[in-house]
C-alpha cells in the first residue's frame, strides 16, 4: 500500500531464472520471480524451492524475501530465512552489495537474518541464490476429522511428541470444510467440527509405516475420521482444496485475514476464544491454518461494502492478534506488520526492543526512505 | 556519569545486573570482554580489556515444551547440560554444535549455550537441518548501551519486527551480550547408520558427498577425512590405516534407516562402498567428528573454510601445492577443516588468495596468540560490507566496548 507522495518501485520485471546449480543444490535467480517459476525451473533436475505460500502462483521471491513467507510445508523445511543463502541488495546510497552465495554460511555479521523479513525496509533485494531441495520420492497426506478443535489440537502435539514432524499439518474447522468441500470437492468429511491434513514423505514402504504410526497415535484423540488419500490424484485434490481455501472462502463473503501465532500447546484456548471475540463483534469466523507451527489464520467474515462493518472487523481483528501475544505468541507470523499492525506492535515489544530494531533500520536507510511508514509506530522514532 | 566499573572478572547473576555493569561501562567507555564459559576464549582476534563480563552464571533452562520443540535457557547454562536434557526427551539440537574444546587444547564439553550460539559453528547435520543460526527463535539480551532488549519470541513463525536475534548469532559478542536464548530442537533420530569408502582421493570423495545429498535420503551428514588424520578415530576399521575415509550418514527410524541405505550404497556403487557401521558405531564416529578429535593434540595452525562445495577438492589441491596441509571435508566439500603448517602467518596469506579464486571465506580457529593478533582471523570483507558492518556495530554498541576488535579491527 503505497503511500500518497511516495515512489512505488517494482520489481516484477526482474523475473530471470539466472543459474540452476544442481552440484551445489543452490538456484540464482531475480527476485521478481514468482514462488513456483524457481520449482518450476529446477524439477527438470529433480528438485524444489521448499516455501511455499498459498499465493505461490502470484508472490514474487522478493516479497518473500520482505516477509519471511513459510508455507503448508515449512513445517519440515523452514521458512524463507533457512532457504535463502544469498542475496544482491541495493542499499539507499546506490551500493550494490552482495551477502553471502552459493556456500552455506555468509563471512561476517549475518545481514541475511536482517534483510529476510525487513519488509524491504533496509534495501531492495534484486537477486538471490536459494537452496534446492532433491523431491521426495514420494509423499501422501491423512485426513483426521475430531468432534472438537481441542481434540485436533491435542493430537497435533501428540504427533510431534512421539517424535514425528510430518511436512506439513493442516488445521480446518466446520465453517472452512464445508466452503472449501462445495468448492472443490475434495472428500473433506462434513461431520466433523476440526480437520487436520497430515502430509509425510517418502518411499511407498516408508510412508505406509508413517501414516499408520499417525492414525495410531491419532486413536487416542477419539477420531471421527481417519483416512489416508489412495492415489496421486486424491493426494491432489486434497491439497486443491486447501491452497483454495482462501479463494473459497472469498467466494461467499468479504474476509478479514489474520495471521497471529500462537505456541502449539495454548491452540485449544486461541480458537475457543478467537470464536468468543468474533461472536463479540457479530462475525462470523473461518479458521484454516498451518497448524504444526501454531500459525493461525482466522478470517472474519464482514461486508467490506459497509464502512462500519470494516471498522468493527479491524477492532475484532487487533483484539485476536492481542491475544495471541498474550498466550506467548507474536502479531504475524508469515504476513508482515506493515501498516497495518504497525500500531500494535507495542503490545509486544517494550519501548527498548522497538529502538534496537529502529537503529539497525538506520543503520541501512539513514533517512528512512524505504517503506517508512511500515512495521514501526509514527510515535517515539526520534531515537537519541 | 556513573562509569566506574570495576577491572576483572564479573559474573552477574541477573540479567538486570549485567545490564548495568555494560551501562557502567558504557559510560566509562571501558572495553569489556563478553564471555560465556570461556571454552572459546582462544579463538578470534585477541581482545585486550581489563574487564571480562561473563555470563557462567545465569545458568538455567527456563522453558522446554518438547510437544512444542521449543526450548529456552539462559545464555550461560552448559551445552552438555542442555544436549542431556534433550536427549531424555529423544531430542536434540539439530545442527550438532561442534565442540572444540579438543582441538584447542581444552576438556570436551565445555561450552555454553550462548557461546553456541555466539558463534554459529553448526556441525555435520548443518546440510539437512540447518545452521545454528536457523534453530534461533528469539532472544534477550543487553545492548552496549546497557538497554537490555528481546526479539523474537518462542514460536516458530515470526515476522513481527526484525529478526535481531538471528543476527546475533555469529557475531561473536560484538554487537550485544545474549542472556535469554529461545530455539528450536527436534526429534532425535531412531536409527544411524553410516556407509563408509575408503581410500577415495578428494576429488572422488566431493562427488560421493555431492551425489549422496542430491538424492532424496535426506543424507544427514557427508565427511571426507584425509589419511593420517584418520587414525585419531577410535573405530578400529577407520583407524587401521585404510587411506582416507569417506563417511555419509543416513538417519531415520529402523526400516526406513535400513532402506535408504541399501538405496544409497547402489547409487554409491562407482565409489566401492565397503563398510557399514550400526547405530552405535555410528553415534561414536560422528560424536568424535563433532568433537575434532581429528585435530587434537596438534598445535598447527587450525582453519575452518565455508566455499562453494563442488570446488572444495580443486581449492585445497591449490593450497597443497605451497602448503603443507591437511584437510577433513564436512558438508558435501561446503566446510573444509585445514590444518596448515606453522608458518609466521599460519597459512593466511596463500589460503585468501586462492580463495579469492574459489569463493568462500576462511577462519583462523586455532593459532598462536601472536599469528591471531598479526593475521586476519575472520575473512576481510570487501569494503562496503565492511562499513555497512560498523555502522551495525554502532546501531548496537555506539561506544564500541563489546568485544572490541575480536572479529575486525574497529569492530
Amino acid at each position: 500500500m503505497p503511500l500518497e507522495d511516495a515512489i512505488v518501485l517494482g520489481i516484477s520485471r526482474m523475473s530471470r531464472v539466472l543459474a540452476i546449480d544442481a552440484a551445489n543444490r543452490v538456484a540464482r535467480v531475480e527476485a521478481g520471480i514468482t514462488n513456483i517459476a524457481i520449482s518450476q525451473a529446477a524439477a527438470p533436475q529433480g528438485f524444489f524451492y521448499a516455501p511455499d505460500p498459498s499465493s505461490q502462483l502470484a508472490c514474487t521471491l522478493g516479497g518473500n524475501i520482505a516477509t519471511n513467507s513459510g508455507g503448508a510445508h515449512c513445517l519440515k523445511y523452514g521458512v524463507t530465512v533457512n532457504n535463502v543463502q544469498g542475496v544482491r541488495i541495493v542499499l539507499m546510497d546506490g551500493e550494490i552489495l552482495d551477502i553471502g552465495g552459493d556456500y552455506l554460511d555468509a563471512p561476517g555479521y549475518d545481514f541475511l537474518s536482517l534483510i529476510v523479513g525487513s519488509e524491504g525496509q533496509l534495501g531492495v533485494v534484486t537477486e538471490a541464490t536459494v537452496r534446492l531441495i532433491k523431491m521426495p520420492e514420494g509423499a501422501r497426506p491423512i485426513l483426521l476429522g475430531f468432534g472438537s478443535a481441542e481434540a485436533a489440537g491435542a493430537c497435533v502435539a501428540g504427533i510431534i511428541a512421539a517424535g514425528i514432524v510430518p511436512v506439513a499439518i493442516e488445521f480446518m474447522d466446520r465453517p472452512a470444510i464445508h466452503v472449501c468441500e462445495n468448492f472443490v470437492h475434495a472428500g473433506y468429511p462434513l461431520d466433523v467440527e476440526a480437520l487436520l491434513i497430515v502430509e509425510v514423505e517418502g518411499s511407498e514402504d516408508e510412508i505406509a509405516t508413517l501414516l499408520e504410526t499417525i492414525a495410531e497415535i491419532a486413536e487416542s484423540y477419539r477420531p471421527l475420521v481417519i483416512h489416508a488419500s489412495q492415489s496421486g490424484a486424491e493426494s491432489a485434490l486434497i491439497w486443491k482444496g486447501r491452497k483454495a481455501a482462501f479463494g473459497a472462502i472469498g467466494q461467499i463473503s468479504d474476509y478479514y485475514c489474520m495471521d497471529g501465532v500462537i505456541p502449539l500447546s495454548k491452540l485449544p484456548e486461541a480458537l475457543h476464544e478467537v470464536g468468543r471475540i468474533c461472536k463479540r463483534y457479530r462475525f462470523d469466523v473461518a479458521n484454516i491454518f498451518h497448524a504444526g507451527d501454531g500459525n493461525l489464520h482466522p478470517l472474519i467474515l464482514y461486508n467490506a461494502n459497509d464502512p462500519a462493518e470494516l471498522e468493527r472487523a479491524e477492532l475484532c481483528g487487533a483484539e485476536i492478534l492481542k491475544l495471541c501475544v498474550s498466550l506467548g505468541g507474536c502479531l504475524t507470523g508469515e504476513h508482515g506488520v506493515g501498516i497495518e499492525k504497525r500500531d500494535l506492535m507495542p503490545v509486544q515489544f517494550t519501548p527498548a526492543d522497538l529502538a534496537q530494531q529502529m537503529r539497525v533500520k538506520t543503520a541501512f536507510d539513514p533517512s528512512w526512505l524505504l517503506n517508512p511508514a511500515k512495521v514501526f509506530p509514527l510515535e517515539g522514532r526520534d531515537l537519541k | 556519569m556513573t562509569g566506574n566499573l570495576r577491572l576483572g572478572f564479573h559474573a552477574p547473576d541477573s540479567s538486570a545486573e549485567l545490564a548495568h555493569l555494560v551501562a557502567e561501562a558504557a559510560d566509562a567507555r571501558t572495553p569489556i570482554e563478553v564471555r560465556g564459559r570461556g571454552s572459546k576464549h582462544g579463538v578470534g582476534r585477541p581482545v585486550q580489556t581489563g574487564s571480562v563480563v561473563s555470563t557462567e552464571r545465569l545458568a538455567d533452562v527456563t522453558l522446554y515444551e518438547p510437544s512444542e520443540l521449543v526450548l529456552s535457557a539462559l545464555a550461560g547454562t552448559s551445552l552438555a547440560e542442555v544436549e542431556r536434557l534433550l536427549a531424555e526427551h529423544d531430542q536434540q539440537l539439530a545442527f550438532e554444535p561442534v565442540d572444540l574444546g579438543p582441538a584447542l587444547g581444552g576438556g570436551e564439553g565445555q561450552a555454553s549455550i550462548g557461546g553456541t550460539f555466539a558463534t554459529n559453528l553448526s556441525g555435520s547435520r548443518r546440510v539437512l537441518s540447518g545452521a545454528a543460526r536457523d534453530h534461533m527463535l528469539g532472544v534477550r539480551g543487553v545492548n552496549g548501551r546497557g538497554e537490555a532488549f528481546k526479539a523474537g519470541g518462542r514460536v516458530m513463525k515470526n515476522v513481527t519486527g526484525y529478526d535481531l536475534g538471528r543476527a546475533l548469532v555469529g557475531s561473536w559478542g560484538t554487537l550485544a551480550v545474549m542472556t535469554e536464548i529461545t530455539m528450536k530442537v527436534l526429534p532425535a533420530p531412531a536409527e544411524t547408520h553410516t556407509i563408509l569408502c575408503f581410500g577415495l582421493t578428494d576429488t572422488s570423495a566431493v562427488e560421493a558427498m555431492g551425489l549422496s545429498l542430491a538424492t532424496p535420503f535426506e543424507v544427514s551428514g557427508t565427511v571426507h577425512v584425509q589419511a593420517p588424520l584418520t587414525e585419531r578415530f577410535s573405530d578400529p576399521d577407520i583407524a587401521k590405516g585404510r587411506g582416507s575415509v569417506t563417511a555419509i550418514r543416513i538417519e531415520n527410524f529402523a526400516s526406513s534407516a535400513r532402506y535408504r541405505t541399501a538405496k544409497l550404497k547402489q547409487r554409491l556403487a562407482a565409489y566401492a562402498p565397503s563398510a557399514e557401521l550400526d547405530t552405535e558405531r555410528s553415534r561414536r564416529f560422528w560424536g568424535e567428528v563433532k568433537r575434532l578429535v581429528m585435530f587434537r593434540g596438534s598445535e598447527r595452525p587450525l582453519w575452518r573454510i565455508s566455499t562453494v562445495p563442488s570446488r572444495a577438492a580443486k581449492l585445497v589441491g591449490t593450497i597443497a601445492r605451497t602448503l603443507d596441509v591437511r584437510a577433513v571435508y564436512d558438508w558435501g566439500g561446503g566446510l573444509v577443516w585445514l590444518e596448515t603448517e606453522l608458518t609466521s602467518d599460519a597459512g593466511a596469506i596463500e589460503i585468501r588468495r586462492t580463495l579469492a579464486e574459489f569463493g568462500g571465506h576462511a577462519t583462523l580457529i586455532r593459532a598462536e596468540p601472536a599469528s591471531r593478533a598479526s593475521v586476519d582471523v575472520f575473512q576481510p570483507l570487501e569494503a562496503s560490507l565492511m562499513s555497512l558492518s560498523a555502522k551495525l556495530k554502532a546501531a548496537f554498541d555506539p561506544a564500541g566496548i563489546l568485544n572490541p576488535g575480536r572479529m575486525y579491527p574497529g569492530i
